[in-house]
């Protein structure tokens, strides 16, 4: 997988297809078309909302509408990617066994279409942003770095799980089952200042994930400072850099055991 | 032979594949697998120690009966399978056509395909923009390319996939049984394509059980069978003895031999060529030692340099064949206008049954025979040409 193969003409005309292709099967044909991509994530917010924002208030911050919503948007890119990614190599079974490329530019792909859903999905939290009279501050430029973390390790798992799957088919549904574990375990629905007046302990584990620690960061640089981000719940720098080593690691791992194994998706798929 | 020469040199290729035994690729029977101490999977071997090379400008057949092991070859050198073991070195870039329209997606319009299909064969999409217009027309599918390919009929689809597959400019094209899809009129354009790429020298492989394709195009060619290669190097010896596979295991195969061979329920007597200045007149006599079905009476004619110059059948000349009783015997008789070239020719003539596969018997030198014509001419046929001065 040398890195100029990866940049090489033909491997970035194919992605591009491919990406391209992705999009315009998604909604194909559906009403709404590609309405979805932003009704989808509009109507988990707005069930979100109504539950945790009006029924059962879970602490009091300042635009928790935009709070919820940017926490859902990041949160659905995840998932999207790596359910995707993950299902990516088995769905594209037919070209693998036919032609040889690169496998990774199929990975890449998919994991590129989350992207610019989440783009889209952005532009809503924007709108919305506007609407509640968010103040838009200098540290929103950290933004893109933030999406660039999450989408590395979005990335590093869809390479390890989308090989992992060709050998176990399992890996699904322990993903699916992980995915929802985790949904919870992520600071999404409710403030992490919850989490903390029960245990600064808990707190504190919570804010190793990655996908936690983006989520976090991101709201504190778009929304409002209020957001409680790991430099505020470690003492010590070394635990802040805790979720990067994660990402760094995960994707590496995930890079070379999909190498490993690409050789032999065209027989095992 | 310099390195320069060689486009694909194939070194000891061993390919295994593991078949699980359970169907199941599941978590749950690998562990299941792992307290029973038992693999789970058999060891299958459709590979085992195959060399060969190929060299530029080849036209090269790879032959074999189903299950041979020779789609595993051409997808194990097209790289989409990674040997076990041994080594294959490509010279240049290799265009593999497995299936035409690899990526071809029911719900994309014919254009979307096109470029999808495109990007897949290495085309930029500026590449593919220039050349668009003559896939489309090519095609004949001028008025379809903004409809769903899930809207085409089979055919159109075959059309489109191969107008693009026709583009590949790689160095190297692997084609596997492209030609057993499409009607007559496609098939004709497969046809005049190969003639093409033999005519530019281009480096072909084609995978095929069609021994007439593997006769007209291929200089060289090789026979797998069990993962071996049988047969290699002289695409008549390669065709002849693929039809050998196809012989029943009875005693009478055991004569066979370089000359004749087959099942023995015919024997070929009084092979005859009365040539002239106008006319050759071949006529063979066809004794049968067991009842049989209408038969299939055919001959093969060679020049000296071994090339088959052409032939003649009851099924080409849509000639109908009566059942023969056992020891009755049946003459044929041809006759076709003199247009060979001066020089020697040898005569095969065979007997098999109607769908061409089992030979009842095959008969190399049945006759010789000499042609002598006032010039010499260097081509192989040499047919009496009206010249106008206008």
């Amino acid at each position: 997988m040398k890195l100029s193969n990866i940049f090489s003409k033909r491997n970035r005309v194919l992605l591009r297809e491919l990406v391209v292709t992705d999009f315009k099967l998604r909604y194909q044909g559906s009403v709404l078309g590609y309405a979805w991509s932003l009704l989808k994530p509009l109507f988990l917010f707005a069930i979100m909302y109504v539950v945790f924002g009006v029924l059962v208030r879970l602490g009091t911050i300042e635009h928790y509408a935009v709070y919820l919503l940017l926490g859902i948007v990041l949160w659905t890119f995840f998932s999207e990617a790596t359910n995707q990614g993950m299902n990516s190599i088995l769905a594209r079974g037919d070209i693998i066994r036919k032609i040889n490329f690169p496998k990774y530019i199929i990975v890449i792909s998919t994991t590129i279409s989350a992207l610019v859903n989440l783009t889209l999905n952005l532009v809503i939290v924007a709108v919305l942003m506007a609407f509640n009279g968010v103040d838009l501050h200098i540290s929103a430029l950290l933004l893109p770095l933030y999406i660039i973390e999450l989408y590395v390790f979005a990335l590093g798992l869809s390479l390890f799980l989308s090989a992992l799957n060709i050998k176990y088919r399992d890996t699904g549904h322990i993903w699916e089952i992980i995915m929802q574990a985790a949904f919870y375990a992520t600071p999404i629905i409710y403030p992490l200042a919850v989490v903390i007046e029960k245990s600064q302990i808990a707190a504190q584990v919570l804010m190793l994930n990655p996908v936690a620690q983006v989520i976090q960061d991101a709201r504190h640089a778009l929304i409002t400072e209020e957001t409680i981000t790991p430099g505020q719940l470690f003492s010590n720098p070394l635990f802040v850099l805790i979720p990067f080593v994660i990402v760094i690691t995960t994707f590496i791992v995930g890079a070379v055991y999909f190498k490993k194994n690409s050789r032999f998706f065209a027989e095992n798929i | 032979m310099s390195n320069e020469e060689i486009a694909i040199s194939v070194n000891n290729v061993v390919k295994s594949f593991r078949i699980p035994l359970e169907g199941s690729s599941g978590l749950k029977q690998k562990l299941i697998n792992r307290i029973k101490g038992r693999h789970g999977y058999r060891d299958f071997k459709p590979l085992n120690d195959i060399s060969f090379q190929i060299n530029k400008g080849d036209f090269f057949g790879i032959v074999g009966r189903n299950g041979s092991g020779k789609s595993t070859l051409l997808k194990t050198i097209a790289g989409i399978y990674s040997p076990n073991s041994g080594s294959i070195k490509v010279n240049g870039t290799l265009v593999p056509f497995i299936e035409l329209g690899v990526g071809f997606n029911p719900e994309l319009t014919g254009r979307e395909n096109v470029y999808l299909n495109g990007a897949l064969l290495g085309f930029s999409r500026s590449e593919i923009t220039a050349m668009y217009d003559d896939i489309v027309s090519f095609a004949e599918l001028d008025d379809f390319m903004d409809e769903r390919l899930k809207n085409y009929s089979s055919g159109m689809q075959v059309r489109l996939a191969f107008s693009i597959a026709i583009r590949a400019e790689s160095d190297i094209l692997v084609l596997d049984e492209v030609l057993a899809v499409g009607d007559a009129d496609f098939q004709r354009k497969c046809y005049e394509y190969f003639m093409s790429l033999k005519n530019n020298k281009r480096t072909v492989v084609l995978v095929t059980h069609d021994m007439s394709a593997v006769r007209q195009y291929c200089n060289r060619a090789i026979l797998i069978e069990n993962g071996e290669i049988l047969k290699a190097g002289h695409v008549e010896e390669v065709a002849q003895e693929y039809q050998k596979l196809f012989l029943h295991n009875d005693e009478s195969s055991q004569n066979a031999d370089d000359d004749s061979w087959g099942d023995g329920g015919v024997e070929i007597k009084n092979v005859k060529v009365k040539p002239n200045n106008d006319t050759i007149r071949i006529s063979a006599t066809f004794k049968a030692t067991k009842d049989i079905e209408p038969p299939v009476y055919g001959f093969t004619l060679f020049n000296k340099s071994g090339t088959d110059v052409l032939e003649g059948n009851t099924i080409k000349e849509r000639t109908k064949t009566a059942p023969v009783s056992k020891n009755d015997s049946v003459t044929i008789e041809w006759e076709f206008p003199n247009i060979l070239a001066d020089g020697t020719y040898t005569l095969s003539v065979a007997c098999c049954d109607e769908s061409v596969t089992n030979y009842y018997q095959w008969l190399n030198n049945a006759a010789e025979f000499k042609i002598t014509k006032d010039e010499r001419t260097s081509g192989i046929v040499d047919p009496k040409i009206e010249v106008t001065i206008k």
